[in-house]
């Protein structure tokens, strides 16, 4: 008897210590500490503040879910206006006070580029939203980014082109780091697809009116005119063409992906072609297609937190937070040298940009079928080339 | 070069000359009434262009147009009266000189305060207002040049500002003691002048023209919280390089400035057109400090 109600006491007080123990690695398991540096406001807001509102988003319905591998997750977002000293100081604070295991951003290439030295040599994990290729070229161990490389882009733009016939292009850019970086990439490849750029220049990226510049394109005798920019000139673009009648296909780079350009260029956006990836056309997709499901439900989910649609740059940001949820599922650890080689191992995983499949060597991990050519008909996204 | 290209070049630089010239007429009002240079004035133009873009949704276009300048009237005499009377009084109290240059300083702090309000109101995105006559892809045709009909609106609103500027400070009691305010405020005073609400008028009317401008130039331009910035910048150089101070010389220096910043990317790329501008306003300013058109005899006054 007396043995009985020791034994009885015992498993009680066993219980009693598993319960608080559990509780306590509960309540005071360290969250896993993100950092975001995103421009959410000044010139690249388009683009920063979309990402700032999907990161949330993806990071309270992981939360919600019981967090990665049963921890909360914490996400510390840092406005860089789109400034790249400002990126640089946040990335140091981040890392060095906030103690992060890794960084998603920044929004634009310039400020990718004066960050992804430090984390690098910090040993933090960067998975930049930007488009610039050089990001990831060469490969350091602790760089990764999610958008489509803008290589891939150009030449998804110049095989359309060339099956329509253009033999002359003129080029204008923003004056900027995507811009630039587009440009460099158009003028890299043009002569594979046997197009000659006739005019190549760059505009201020608060450029109110461009028809000048338009004008200038319309001396040079192009067949085709060819702007990567991510800022509203794109609209601006678009409607000065049709004002000072300059009647030539208008491509875009896949900064175009934003319906709100098409709202603001109104009757002038028809027409329009351009790369991008599949997320603006996800109802349009086969149903066999690995991202439809996963666009759609970011879709459905962002337009119902924001009562605004979802665009490709904030689909940039999902991917990063979603490539880093995998990243230490699969490392059972937060530890931040573990995240990134997990990074470099994930094979197959769908995301709002195209299917990743990174490498040592491929740190953004998509290949050329991640993007389609998209096209404006009657105010909305379509695919081109299909009626 | 064909004669339609060099018309062509010529329609874009009137587009570019009326959107200055009516952004510089703001800048004038204020200066003329408070010796300040308004560094907000660019926000005025903001404001316009969205609170017309927000009201158009539920007004007529006119309506709202109207409207709009209103509320930012409203704004513009708002801001004066808590920041720039008060906090000047204030800066005066406490031994400071409160003068020209510290509430021009105080014009940048307002101007960052109505973007970072607009910011919240109105978010990041690029807003529009319909075009007044066609769609965007309207286009008229003169002499083989196109252009976009909303440029004969804007053109035609600047001229009925600069009408309207003119009679008033030519023939109204107000529009006077305005003027005299701006050639001795404590003169002004003594002859009776309200000054104060000289200068609140000043910026109620800087506003409404501001307001109008952004309203009217919205459907080329579009707008969004942060455009402000550059359009103060380039209407503080308009103004300066015509003469600060002269509505006529800023309305003539807009046109100039427009239409040599379009025929110099014949020579010149694009991203070269702001340079050619300073170097135009620089070589100006050393030749003739007070601007193009603005008399010697003024600018010394001013200084005084």
């Amino acid at each position: 008897m007396s043995m009985f109600r020791f034994s009885v006491s015992r498993a009680l007080r066993g219980a009693v210590i598993l319960a608080v123990m559990a509780v306590s690695t509960n309540a005071f398991a360290a969250p896993i500490k993100i950092g975001a540096i995103f421009a959410v406001t000044g010139p690249a807001a388009y683009l920063g503040a979309p990402e700032e509102k999907t990161a949330n988003l993806f990071v309270d319905n992981l939360n919600k879910a019981g967090g990665i591998n049963g921890d909360k997750v914490v996400l510390i977002v840092k406005d860089s206006a789109g400034s790249a000293e400002r990126a640089l100081s946040f990335a140091k604070q981040l890392i060095d006070e906030n103690e992060v295991v890794a960084i998603i951003g920044p929004t634009t290439s310039g400020e990718s580029m004066a960050i992804k030295d430090f984390c690098n040599a910090s040993k933090v994990p960067l998975i930049s939203c930007a488009a610039a290729e050089a990001i990831v070229e060469p490969p350091l161990p602790f760089v990764f980014k999610t958008p489509q490389k803008d290589s891939y882009v150009a030449k998804w733009a110049f095989q359309t082109m060339k099956d329509s016939g253009v033999k002359k292009l003129a080029v204008v850019a923003s004056n900027t780091g995507f811009g630039s970086g587009g440009k460099a990439q158009l003028e890299k490849y043009a002569g594979e697809y046997g197009i000659k750029i006739v005019l190549s220049e760059s505009y201020d990226p608060s450029a109110t009116d461009l028809s000048s510049l338009l004008t200038k394109v319309k001396s040079s005798g192009a067949d085709a005119l060819i702007n990567w920019s991510i800022e509203p000139a794109q609209s601006i673009i678009a409607k000065n063409m049709k004002q000072i009648n300059l009647a030539i296909p208008l491509y875009q780079s896949h900064g175009f992906g934003n319906i709100k350009y098409v709202e603001a260029a109104g009757a002038a956006a028809e027409g329009i072609i351009f790369p991008c990836g599949r997320l603006l056309v996800a109802d349009l997709l086969a149903d066999s297609d690995p991202q439809k499901k996963l666009l759609q439900k970011y879709n459905s989910d962002y337009r119902a937190a924001y009562s605004e649609d979802a665009s490709t740059f904030g689909g940039h940001a999902y991917d990063a937070i979603l490539i880093l949820t995998k990243a230490i599922e699969q490392a059972k650890s937060s530890d931040p040298e573990k995240i990134a080689s997990a990074i470099a191992s994930i094979r197959g995983l769908p995301g709002t940009a195209g299917v990743f499949n990174f490498s040592a060597s491929d740190h953004n991990g998509l290949g050329m079928d991640s993007i389609s050519m998209l096209t404006v008909k009657n105010g909305k996204f379509a695919l081109y080339g299909k009626k | 070069m064909s004669h339609e290209i060099l018309a062509q070049y010529l329609f874009s630089g009137l587009i570019y000359g009326s959107i200055y010239a009516v952004i510089a007429l703001g800048f004038n009002i204020v200066y003329n009434a408070t010796g300040i240079i308004n560094f907000a004035q660019g926000e005025f133009v903001m404001l316009g262009g969205l609170v017309t873009h927000s009201l158009s949704a539920v007004l007529p276009l006119p309506a709202a147009i109207l409207a709009a300048i209103a509320i930012t009237a409203l704004t513009g005499g708002l801001l004066e009266f808590f920041f720039i009377r008060n906090i000047g009084r204030l800066i005066k109290g406490m031994g400071g000189k409160g003068d020209v240059m510290h509430l021009t300083i105080m014009t940048i702090g307002l101007s960052i305060l109505l973007r970072e309000l607009a910011l919240k109101i109105w978010g990041e995105q690029v807003k529009t207002v319909r075009f007044f006559t066609g769609t965007e892809s309207s286009s008229l045709s003169v002499a083989g040049a196109h252009f976009s009909p909303q440029l004969l609106w804007i053109m035609g609103a600047t001229a009925l500002v600069f009408a309207i500027l003119s009679a008033f400070f030519r023939f109204s009691l107000s529009g006077r003691a305005m003027r005299a305010c701006s050639a001795s405020r404590v003169g002004s005073r003594i002859c009776g002048i309200r000054a104060e609400a000289m200068v609140t008028l000043s910026f109620v009317l800087s506003a409404a023209i501001g307001a109008a401008a952004g309203a009217v130039t919205a459907p080329l331009t579009q707008t969004h919280y942060a455009i402000g910035t550059a359009l103060s910048i380039k209407g503080f150089t308009v103004a300066v390089f015509g003469g600060l101070g002269n509505s006529g010389a800023a309305v003539a220096a807009g046109f100039i400035l427009g239409i040599i910043e379009s025929f110099s990317i014949i020579v010149f790329p694009e991203a070269f057109k702001d340079v050619v501008s300073i170097v135009i306003l620089l070589s100006v300013l050393l030749a003739r400090p007070s601007g193009l058109f603005g008399s010697r005899e003024a600018g010394r006054l001013k200084e005084a």
